[in-house]
């Protein structure tokens, strides 16, 4: 008898590991079913998927990464794969996941800043802002060569274009609202289609 | 958080002795009180378009001076002792009305300035800042440094009157409390719309080795002999510019109250010191110089002592 159900109770242990291990998580999913696998969308590595617009976590800041699954979770940032996703992910989950991306390194991106020169349309946006609408310089906030500023203002370099224009127009249309302040509200706001494609394609395309 | 009594009457007084000057401040370019009434943003003169500087040697200095202006730190690097860039008070690259723009600031001088008490050329008038607003020395009158600084300066002015006091000069003035300010406001306000950029002790926010979100006290920000050091000038700056973007929308009260508590700390000290007096160089230079707390005692501390 003992011998018999020893491996089953065995195999049971291994799971329950399995679910809380953070490489797990992230491969395999959450203990919750619903909580499908972040490398499904989001790359083996957490790199991203260029092509489904689906961004880069690796290296992203812990806090930004938690408040995001929060905020998915709660509607304040909508978006219906992540919703039921962040929602079915536990606390713990949730920690451990942001612990092991942040700890991935971001790629380098050269600290391109306002004291640079602009010729197209993106790197004017990006270099010089557009004041004549209160729009910042994006680098202003997000750091040279958008390469992020603490844990609040993310890296942008790199990211696919079709994630960075998705997130400004969810601020034009009000489906994301999570952004401390309105900062980035009333940004998108301002911001013209072309402007959008423009500034998008810039930051993506710094990278090495 | 409260002011001793003793820095209560005598910020009453520096007030009073403010609004009093009013009349007389065309005079003296240290501190320019501008209207709140400023003109609709179409009567601004307007600057050049970057894309219209010349494609010659002088165009190369006028690029060269706009990005010392909005990266100091990493281009004039033996001038500066902070981390500061020209660019964090005057947005836009020195563009923006009511930013203290150069385009306003380069046509007014030679100027006399109370500040030190003598007729100041352009180039002294870059010098100051360099020594006050960036914490550091100031750059030789013949160096490259100022020779870029001007041009950018001449250039933006380029069709502007000279002598005239042009619209969008300096910080629209914003009126004080009727109550006065209020450090604990001041901090609330602070906490609330401030601390998520310039960091929950104003420490600033850095990516890598340089300043994104510049330091608004302690030792790496601007040192108490420079003008955002007055808590007029700061509400004026921040009212009309702050949060970044969203300039405008702090109500005069809270401009005032916030700026009293960035300005309530400490920073690097005066360098125009008189023998090691705080005192002595609070009579001499700051009693008269708008609203401010130095050599004032704040939470049982006397302001100005400076740090390093």
């Amino acid at each position: 008898m003992i011998l018999r159900y020893g491996p089953i109770a065995g195999i049971f242990l291994v799971c329950a590991v399995h679910a809380q291990a953070p490489a797990d998580v992230y491969s395999r999913g959450g203990a919750n079913p619903a909580a499908v696998a972040c490398a499904s969308c989001h790359g083996a590595q957490g790199e991203g998927m260029e092509a489904g617009g689906f961004p880069r976590l690796a290296g992203l800041p812990a806090d930004y990464i938690k408040k995001q699954l929060a905020d998915f979770a709660s509607g304040a940032r909508a978006n219906p794969i992540m919703q039921p996703i962040a929602s079915a992910l536990t606390r713990e989950e949730i920690d451990t996941l942001a612990a092991m991306l942040t700890a991935q390194a971001y790629p380098e991106v050269a600290p391109v800043g306002k004291g640079a020169e602009v010729q197209e349309l993106g790197e004017t946006l990006a270099l010089r802002g557009a004041w004549d609408r209160n729009i910042p310089e994006c680098v202003a906030c997000h750091g040279p060569g958008g390469r992020g500023v603490g844990e609040v203002f993310p890296p942008l370099a790199g990211q696919p274009a079709q994630y960075l224009a998705a997130q400004l127009i969810a601020w034009q249309q009000g489906t994301r609202t999570n952004d401390p302040n309105d900062l980035m509200g009333h940004i998108g706001r301002s911001l013209t289609a072309d402007e959008i494609e423009a500034v998008s394609k810039y930051f993506a395309g710094l990278k090495k | 958080m409260k002011i001793s009594c003793t820095a209560v009457l005598l910020s009453a007084f520096g007030f009073a002795s403010f609004a009093a000057q009013g009349a007389e401040i065309a005079e003296d370019q240290s501190q320019i009180l501008t209207r709140p009434d400023s003109p609709a943003s179409g009567r601004y003169f307007r600057p050049p378009l970057e894309r219209e500087i010349p494609d010659n040697a002088f165009g190369k200095l006028v690029q060269e001076g706009r990005a010392i202006f909005v990266d100091t730190k990493n281009r004039a690097p033996e001038y500066v002792g902070n981390g500061l860039s020209c660019g964090n008070c005057h947005l836009e690259q020195g563009r923006r009305a009511n930013s203290a723009p150069l385009w306003a600031a380069y046509t007014m001088y030679p100027a006399y300035r109370k500040k030190n008490d003598r007729v100041n050329s352009y180039t002294e008038r870059l010098q100051g800042c360099f020594q006050f607003s960036m914490n550091g020395k100031a750059p030789e009158a013949e160096s490259r440094v100022i020779a870029a600084l001007t041009a950018y300066s001449y250039w933006l002015a380029m069709g502007a009157p000279t002598g005239q006091e042009l619209p969008g000069r300096a910080y629209p003035e914003v009126p004080p409390p009727a109550g006065g300010f209020d450090l604990a406001k001041g901090e609330r306000i602070y906490a609330d719309q401030c601390a998520i950029c310039h960091g929950a002790d104003g420490e600033g926010q850095k990516a890598g080795e340089n300043y994104v979100f510049p330091p608004l006290w302690g030792a790496d920000s601007f040192n108490w002999g420079a003008g955002m050091h007055r808590i007029n000038t700061a509400a004026a700056f921040i009212k009309e510019n702050m949060p970044l973007g969203k300039g405008g929308t702090l109500s005069d009260e809270d401009a005032w109250h916030v700026a009293a508590f960035m300005n309530s700390h400490e920073r690097p000290q005066d360098p125009r010191l008189i023998d090691g007096s705080v005192e002595k160089t609070r009579d001499k230079y700051h009693a008269n110089d708008g609203v401010n707390l130095y050599g004032m005692v704040v939470n049982g501390r006397m302001l100005g002592q400076g740090v390093e």
